[in-house]
């Protein structure tokens, strides 16, 4: 166990390294979802008599899409520069890769909502910033990374790959994002989290069944 | 009989309708060198991959001291180290970091004085605080097989490690590959370079169409002769085909 979660770390901090010297992921990810708020902004100024209606929608649609980018980028790297098969030759079981390459995406959509959790509110005059809100985003980013980044792995060995990933992710991703959304919207107007234990209850479903899923089917994905 | 430390029995590989390798036998023995000549797509690379646990074969098996790549592959990777045309590195890490990555992958303990060890063969202890990204080719390969020593492997495998090399680079890194090799390490190598290839092996194959054309001990072949050799049964294959 301790040489499993060895590699389990070292994967993440490789990609915490890489990522602080290049900031690619994190770059594309945070300008795509400030543009994704702005736009929404501008759509929704003056149309809408409670901002609070919309708000929880802009919030998941900007982590979503933003996140969809990281995670493409997480295995499309180390195809491109060569060293995936390095990390599938390492003498342990592949889950341990898996939840390295995971855990580092779950890391990076987690830094990227701290920094656009602050602009929403600027932008839209409301208060995001709420323990029981913050609670369903990790959950939900959870879920989000956990079966991303299995779909990332199997969209890679693909020509269209950058096209597969979304179009294979949000079908599945859909009952997080609906019990996301539902839960942001019910927090936003000031319920406490028992009022929305359903949505709670999904969404932890959802990421369990993901990660027992990508635990079990990882070593097939990266094979050829 | 030396005891065969790679079997491969009746390989079969298909991607999709597409055939790349038909009935593969092949044993090797400890401390061998085997090199493996063919043409683009004669299937070399998708052996080393099948060898590496990379890819499954669709028929067939390969055991490795004798535990088979679908019992237990994790098991049969600490035997291995591998080099190929691209160079499992990673230009964001410099020289030390990349080793030090993979010694944790390895479960090293304490790997410093391996991985100056490595670095100091390898002629890169002095650049080990560069980006990879800086290197040249030559310096990326090199770096390469300091990294597939890592954990020191008795099975070495070389996916045509001098492709994209100037002939310094290319005579260098034969060299190198020259003082790893020995009785306790066997050594798997395609490559394109006929007489470089020649002058490392203890054994040819040849592998043409998916199939393994030739496989003789390496001191039966004329050096002068290995290309017209070559030729014959790559286009006896293609004429079959």
């Amino acid at each position: 166990m301790k040489r499993y979660l060895q590699v389990v770390w070292a994967v993440l901090w490789k990609d915490m390294r890489v990522e602080w010297r290049t900031k690619d992921s994190f770059t594309s990810m945070a300008v795509f979802a400030v543009l994704a708020l702005l736009i929404f902004n501008f759509a929704f100024e003056l149309n809408v008599p409670d901002k609070r209606m919309v708000v929880p929608g802009v919030l998941w649609v900007a982590v979503a899409f933003a996140g969809v980018l990281g995670l493409g980028r997480a295995f499309i790297t180390e195809k491109d520069q060569g060293s995936l098969a390095g990390l599938l030759l390492a003498p342990v079981d592949r889950s341990a890769i898996y939840l390295g390459k995971m855990l580092s995406n779950f890391l990076f959509i987690l830094i990227v909502e701290a920094f656009i959790l602050p602009l929403l509110t600027i932008f839209f005059n409301v208060t995001v910033i709420i323990p029981s809100l913050l609670l369903v985003l990790f959950l939900g980013t959870l879920g989000f990374a956990a079966v991303g980044t299995v779909f990332s792995a199997l969209a890679v060995n693909t020509r269209a790959r950058e096209v597969l990933l979304p179009v294979l992710l949000f079908p599945v991703l859909l009952p997080v994002l609906i019990a996301g959304i539902r839960a942001t919207s019910g927090f936003l107007v000031g319920d406490t989290l028992a009022d929305h234990a359903n949505w709670l209850r999904l969404i932890i479903f959802f990421d369990i069944l993901f990660l027992v899923v990508a635990f079990l089917t990882f070593d097939y994905v990266v094979e050829e | 009989m030396p005891e065969a430390l790679i079997q491969i029995r009746g390989l079969h590989k298909y991607f999709g309708r597409h055939r790349v390798l038909r009935g593969i036998d092949l044993s090797i023995e400890t401390g061998q060198t085997l090199i493996l000549l063919g043409p683009n797509g004669a299937g070399k690379t998708t052996l080393l991959r099948i060898l590496a646990t990379l890819s499954r074969p669709t028929q067939g098996e390969v055991q490795v001291a004798g535990v088979s790549t679908k019992a237990n592959p994790e098991g049969i990777r600490q035997y291995l180290g591998m080099v190929s045309h691209a160079p499992l590195l990673y230009g964001d890490l410099s020289a030390a970091e990349n080793l030090e990555f993979y010694a944790r992958l390895y479960g090293l303990h304490q790997p410093e004085a391996r991985i100056k060890h490595l670095l100091q063969q390898v002629d890169l202890y002095h650049r080990r605080k560069d980006m990879v990204r800086t290197f040249s080719r030559g310096m990326i390969q090199r770096l390469a097989i300091a990294r597939a020593l890592l954990h020191n492997p008795p099975i070495l495998l070389l996916d045509e490690p001098d492709t994209g090399l100037d002939p310094q680079a290319a005579e260098m890194l034969t060299g190198l590959l020259g003082d790893i090799g020995g009785r306790e390490r066997t050594i798997i190598m395609t490559t394109h370079h006929l007489e470089r290839g020649l002058a490392l092996a203890d054994r040819v194959a040849i592998l043409a169409g998916g199939k393994l054309v030739l496989d003789t001990p390496a001191a039966e072949i004329d050096p002068q002769g290995v290309r017209p050799l070559y030729d014959h049964f790559v286009n006896q294959e293609r004429r079959k085909a």
